[in-house]
């Protein structure tokens, strides 16, 4: 980065970035303030408290409901995974197969598709399985976990495509050269080399399935309540301390997770720009 | 993709079992979780509502020939026309959606490009402040932005507090309520793909035009701006095609006349349990909005090069 004179922003653009900061946190500060607050009383400071905190914890309704949304998650976000590591590695190395065209559509459909869509469609299926197979027999966890993992297939496959695209294939010629079998190479030299975009493919889709109340909603049955769908009963009725208290729990969570990752990133980052085997490698090979 | 030796005979090895698996497994799925149910909302929107369950009448049905009788009915659609409930909440949804993306766009813009000028040192840390709120729950940032903007929320206590207003401002349940509401939830989609372009852009054509004379805002105008269009139009296709089928944001901010057309599926088919009429706002939905997109995507990706 060589410093000339108009290498900075400027100060429309300086004025905008603080605005625009002010605009994404602003709610959210008055939000994890509130949720201290005392008084039950919106507009009323009754004095710093945790009581709301508390409340929280023996709420079983809310409990149960972020327990089932994490198990959820995490079963529909390791489908997700392995399909759409799948769905990446056939899109980006295979690059003509029958039906190619029509893959490409159904993996890019849940991008644009809009959840009302996605979940009323998914739910009109599982109720034609029922009628038909008699299987899902009812709607509840395991048919979120379907209609969750299928939305998420994409997002993976976009994650993932993007790093596999970026990839070195001189190791994994060497390692062909050298006789190894593809399930071989794939195992000790793609996937090593694929993984943080595996993983962080993983949070994507556990994240999406987590937040996620539309499609939910349509697909879920009695006895089944995700945490959104609680939440959203809860704040259709109005604000509640209860729900500032989640709110809060939930920021600070992403927060910290998000510091972390981005730490781990830039470490990871230092010692990668120093040695570059992987440019070497292409000038022989070419 | 070019082939070199090695990686032709790589590919030719994986042409087996393994390769047919790779490539099986996500289709199979797509195929019975996506396309499947898109075409079963493509029959029950030819289907008569009954009161039964499931609240529609067969398509094929059993017949005194040898094969059944098929029974669709275009009323559903013809109800869409008809009823200037759906072309109103069609109309007002691309409104809105169009304005909170333009809003977004004026906002994020310049932000992308503070953040892409930012000393390098500082950049990480500015980016993570737009990364936090996109990993956030959706519904939590709604309900944050209901505590400031209600009635007697932080943003009314603090104007009457000043004496800017007498009385609280009414935001909640009015249309401004949902463009705002849309503009908060998806500014951070906009800043990002910009960012990403402005970030690569090559600083020695600024400084070319500096050279040459350039005031900053000509060389904004016609450096700047126009190659960081694929950035422009990515973020508006991010923020555009979830807001037109927004269903959150209008339910919570917006009051009962905010129609957009995905709350009006919702209700169709929730409230008035009428699911062929659902199912045909979810067809027209499709057709009239969610695949034009696709193909002006597509042809604007032709037209700049791949965004990314």
């Amino acid at each position: 980065m060589s410093g000339s004179v108009n290498a900075g922003a400027g100060t429309v653009p300086r004025i905008a970035l603080a605005m625009g900061y002010l605009f994404l946190y602003a709610p959210v500060a008055v939000l994890v303030v509130n949720s201290f607050n005392g008084s039950r009383l919106v507009t009323v400071w009754g004095g710093f408290s945790t009581r709301w905190y508390v409340a929280l914890i023996e709420n079983d309704a809310l409990l149960s409901a972020a327990g089932l949304s994490l198990q959820i998650a995490a079963v529909a976000a390791t489908i997700a995974t392995v399909a759409g590591t799948l769905a990446a590695i056939a899109v980006v190395r295979f690059s003509r197969f029958r039906g190619r065209a029509a893959f490409l559509g159904l993996l890019t459909a849940p991008l644009v598709l809009p959840e009302v869509i996605l979940g009323l469609s998914l739910l009109l299926l599982f109720v034609a399985m029922e009628g038909i197979a008699g299987w899902p027999a009812g709607r509840g966890m395991v048919t979120v976990v379907i209609a969750h993992a299928t939305f998420a297939i994409a997002y993976v496959a976009v994650v993932v495509q993007a790093r596999l695209s970026q990839l070195d294939r001189s190791l994994e010629e060497a390692a062909a050269d050298l006789g190894a079998r593809p399930v071989r190479i794939f195992l000790s030299v793609t996937l090593p080399l694929i993984w943080p975009a595996v993983a962080g493919g993983w949070l994507l889709a556990f994240t999406l399935s987590f937040d996620d109340l539309v499609v939910a909603s349509f697909t879920t049955g009695p006895g089944a309540t995700t945490l959104p769908i609680a939440v959203f009963s809860a704040v259709r009725l109005g604000v509640s301390p209860q729900i500032n208290a989640l709110a809060t729990v939930f920021i600070v969570t992403v927060t910290l997770v998000v510091v972390v990752a981005n730490i781990l990133i830039l470490r990871r980052q230092r010692p990668r720009g120093r040695i570059e085997p992987a440019q070497a490698g292409n000038q022989v090979s070419a | 993709m070019t082939g070199q030796p090695t990686l032709q005979r790589l590919g030719k090895e994986c042409l087996g079992a393994g390769r047919l698996l790779v490539v099986a497994l996500p289709y199979a799925w797509l195929t019975v979780f996506l396309l499947a149910p898109l075409l079963i909302v493509l029959k029950i929107s030819l289907s008569e509502a009954i009161t039964a369950i499931p609240p529609f009448a067969p398509i094929l049905r059993p017949a005194d020939g040898f094969l059944p009788d098929i029974h669709i009915t275009f009323e559903n659609f013809a109800l869409l026309a008809e009823d200037p409930l759906y072309g109103g909440a069609l109309w007002n949804s691309i409104k809105v959606a169009a304005g909170a993306t333009l809003l977004c766009l004026l906002l994020g813009y310049p932000m992308a490009l503070a953040i892409a000028r930012a000393r390098q040192s500082i950049r990480p840390f500015l980016l993570m402040l737009i990364i936090i709120p996109f990993w956030t729950s959706f519904l939590i940032r709604v309900y944050a932005l209901i505590g400031l903007i209600r009635d007697n929320g932080a943003l009314n206590s603090v104007l009457m507090w000043a004496g800017v207003t007498d009385g609280p401002v009414a935001i909640m349940y009015t249309p401004p309520a949902v463009f705002l509401g849309i503009t908060y939830s998806y500014l951070p989609f906009m800043i990002l793909p910009v960012y990403a372009v402005l970030e690569r852009q090559d600083r020695t054509l600024l400084e070319a035009a500096a050279d040459l004379g350039a005031r900053p805002w000509r060389i904004f105008l016609s450096v700047t701006l126009p190659l960081s269009l694929p950035g422009i139009v990515a973020g508006s296709m991010l923020v555009f095609i979830p807001a037109v089928g927004e269903f959150v944001i209008p339910e919570l901010l917006g009051g009962p006349d905010s129609l957009m057309i995905g709350r009006v599926l919702w209700s169709d088919f929730f409230a008035n349990r009428d699911w062929p009429v659902a199912a045909a706002v979810a067809i027209a939905l499709l057709v009239l909005l969610v695949v034009p997109m696709l193909l002006f995507q597509r042809g604007a990706r032709r037209q700049f090069g791949a965004a990314r």
